[in-house]
């Protein structure tokens, strides 16, 4: 049988270099793409506020020009009733983000969405009705942190939190970091979300 | 038992197992290549049995909350499954590259010693950390339980010690694999397959680092989950795919690596912006929804290529082969792929439907058919390519003694992952509706969601999937151990048609 030369369309060498320009063009694509994302998502840009936000009140509304849900920063509402420097506001959230990881608890949880579905997102845990009114959050938040058995919410479905030996400053530094995380703009992430206070 | 008579079971265990290792090392059918691969390929196999039991664990879970609770908790159970998996499936990749290493450059391992060190190294790194997954759990609040417990990102949990090793160890199997190719013949999966070991091991340093801003944290985190999953795996397993089908079935290697390039092309081009889909809801711009959204929805195009491939070169060859086995698991995972990673990715990539689906069970069901399909199976292929040939080469086509066994065991896990991931996609359609259309993805949504009839009787059934999943993978391993033993007839001889 004589061997058939096949169309240039279809020939290895053809491929190969469809292969190599593809590939570095859409990686180089990537990388000012992501110059571009990592500038509009450092904290105290556009998108993710800076670390003080938690020195202020945050919601969560319908916006009608975008059509969907976007956070809300409001009037200074400091959180355990002490107002922190950006300095300090970043370390309490940087020791909440720390404990969040070391408590491994995106292996129950979605965080922005993402981890294990075993328990609730916490994208705006902040803001969750749950916590019954603003004056009673912070207390429920921390009593539920440092002891989840006794505090334990669990919505009629007998799952518990585990007690993660959380601490005092931990579950502090914890819930400054859910207040931070509720008010970066998720692009309308969870939708249809009725926010604690969204009803004044 | 009293302490001399188990240090005396312990010293007999140890002893019986150097043994039976000095025996296989002996293995005259084996290459040195290979025996590190089978090295590898068992490693895979015991760990594939773990996450099927910490699967079964965290699963009861769900229909049990109070079961192992505050000993072994779904986090951990959870962390284990995915772990071992990932795992594994590396285990399974790094084998498969020593099985054909020298068959594809014709030339010995350079630098194998390299090579086995690390292999031990891996290993006893790997029982360390899982030990402590299990035994420690979790620390404080600090950089120290990141870098020697967990550090509490999805996937890469293992602590930064843990990420330094593995870098090393992929380093010198990349060492292995490129300077063997150097010393001997280079080829298009040669090239193909040094370049995605390089992408493949630089993007792990991408998750390598902490940061607070937990979006610049999940940007990056992407850049190592879907860039590994989605982009350099599937490229690997495409090279792994085309050297198995000259193999198995005598394909032409011009054909073959015609047919990689595609691939290449397809799967980078779609893969590598597609990684967009995941910056969405995670605090990056709007304009990912438009690249995302359209270079994600274009991931299923390759792996329809993958299908077409494998089965017209299966057609043209009219399914003669030497491992029937090894082909079967070859056309699940090609059917596998499409299907679990290309058509349940497909489903909710989209934006539009992505706001209501993302972070539900959609996406446990997508991850289930998508892990096996593209990549349990194919490792599997290649675990009985290697039970072939340390047995001596020998017959494994139609009328195999014992034969029922890989095709209970490969009925019985293709049903029951297909199984769970059906039932997880029931449960995902309902939280999709009732936690976040209908109740706005409050804490009480989504418990009403938990709740719900719907809900639970889907995880009733994941779970029979589940123990179906289970049994498949117990039989596999006795078939694996087994197959061959005893069998006289030396494997079918396949020609490879003319270069």
């Amino acid at each position: 049988m004589t061997e058939q030369i096949p169309p240039r369309w279809a020939s290895e060498t053809f491929w190969k270099k469809t292969a190599i320009w593809v590939t570095g063009g859409s990686f180089v694509l990537l990388v000012v793409l992501t110059f571009d994302s990592l500038a509009k998502i450092s904290a105290g840009g556009p998108r993710v506020p800076a670390y003080s936000v938690i020195n202020k009140d945050i919601g969560y509304r319908f916006d009608k020009s975008k059509q969907r849900y976007q956070p809300v920063i409001g009037d200074d509402a400091p959180l355990f009733g002490k107002s922190l420097s950006e300095e300090e506001a970043e370390k309490l959230v940087d020791l909440g983000k720390k404990t969040v990881q070391a408590k491994n608890c995106m292996n129950c949880h979605t965080l922005l969405g993402n981890g294990a579905y075993y328990a609730p997102d916490l994208t705006k845990a902040w803001l969750d009705q749950g916590w019954i009114a603003k004056e009673s959050r912070e207390q429920m938040m921390l009593n539920f942190l440092l002891d989840p058995e006794k505090n334990a919410r669990t919505f009629g479905s007998n799952r518990k939190m585990p007690n993660l030996e959380i601490t005092q400053q931990e579950a502090e530094g914890i819930v400054a970091f859910l207040k931070w995380m509720a008010s970066i703009d998720t692009n309308g992430f969870p939708h249809n979300f009725r926010a604690l206070g969204a009803e004044d | 038992m009293t302490a001399t008579t188990f240090q005396d079971k312990a010293a007999a265990c140890w002893s019986g197992c150097k043994q039976r290792h000095a025996e296989f090392m002996a293995n005259p059918h084996l290459s040195g290549g290979q025996k590190l691969a089978v090295h590898y390929f068992t490693v895979a196999m015991v760990l594939f049995m773990a996450q099927l039991l910490f699967g079964l664990l965290a699963g009861l879970q769900f229909l049990f909350p109070s079961f192992l609770y505050e000993i072994l908790d779904f986090n951990v159970n959870r962390m284990v499954h995915i772990n071992a998996m990932v795992v594994w499936m590396l285990y399974g990749f790094i084998g498969s590259v020593y099985w054909f290493l020298e068959d594809e450059s014709g030339v010995e391992i350079v630098g194998l010693k390299w090579g086995q060190l690390a292999f031990w190294v891996l290993t006893g790194a790997v029982t360390l950390v899982v030990l402590v997954y299990l035994f420690i759990q979790f620390g404080a609040g600090n950089d120290t339980s990141l870098w020697l417990i967990n550090e509490g990102r999805e996937y890469i949990e293992a602590p930064r010690w843990a990420d330094i090793g593995i870098v090393v160890v992929v380093l010198t199997f990349f060492y292995n694999v490129a300077a063997t190719f150097a010393k001997g013949q280079w080829s298009g999966i040669a090239g193909v397959l040094v370049l995605d070991l390089v992408a493949l091991a630089g993007l792990y340093l991408a998750g390598m680092f902490y940061v607070t801003n937990i979006s610049v944290d999940q940007y990056w985190w992407w850049w190592v989950i879907h860039l590994w999953v989605e982009a350099t795996w599937e490229v690997l397993v495409g090279c792994i795919m085309a050297w198995s089908l000259m193999k198995l079935l005598g394909v032409r290697r011009q054909i073959v690596q015609t047919w990689l390039y595609i691939e290449v092309a397809l799967m980078f081009g779609s893969g590598i912006l597609g990684l967009g889909h995941h910056y969405f809801w995670i605090g990056t711009p709007e304009y990912w929804f438009s690249i995302g959204g359209f270079f994600s929805a274009l991931e299923p195009i390759p792996l329809v290529a993958m299908v077409v491939h494998s089965v017209y070169d299966s057609g043209v060859h009219r399914f003669k082969n030497s491992n029937h086995p090894a082909l079967a698991w070859i056309i699940a995972h090609t059917f596998g792929n499409f299907l679990g990673a290309g058509v349940w990715g497909f489903m909710h990539t989209l934006p539009q439907i992505n706001l209501y689906t993302h972070g539900t069970q959609w996406s446990a069901s997508h991850g289930h058919l998508a892990f096996f399909g593209a990549y349990a199976t194919i490792n599997i292929a290649f675990f009985y390519l290697a039970a072939q040939q340390a047995r001596g080469n020998v017959w494994m086509g139609g009328d195999l003694a014992n034969g029922w066994r890989w095709k209970a065991a490969a009925i019985l896990l293709n049903l029951g992952v297909l199984g769970m991931t059906v039932a997880l996609l029931i449960a995902g359609y309902e939280q999709s509706f009732i936690e976040r259309a209908v109740e706005g993805s409050t804490w009480a949504g989504y418990f009403a969601a938990q709740n719900h009839p719907w809900f639970m009787q889907a995880m009733v059934w994941r779970m029979v999937f589940g123990l179906m999943t289970a049994a498949g993978g117990g039989l596999l391993f006795w078939d694996l151990v087994e197959i061959g033993k005893g069998e006289q007839r030396p494997a079918a001889v396949i020609a490879s048609q003319a270069e």
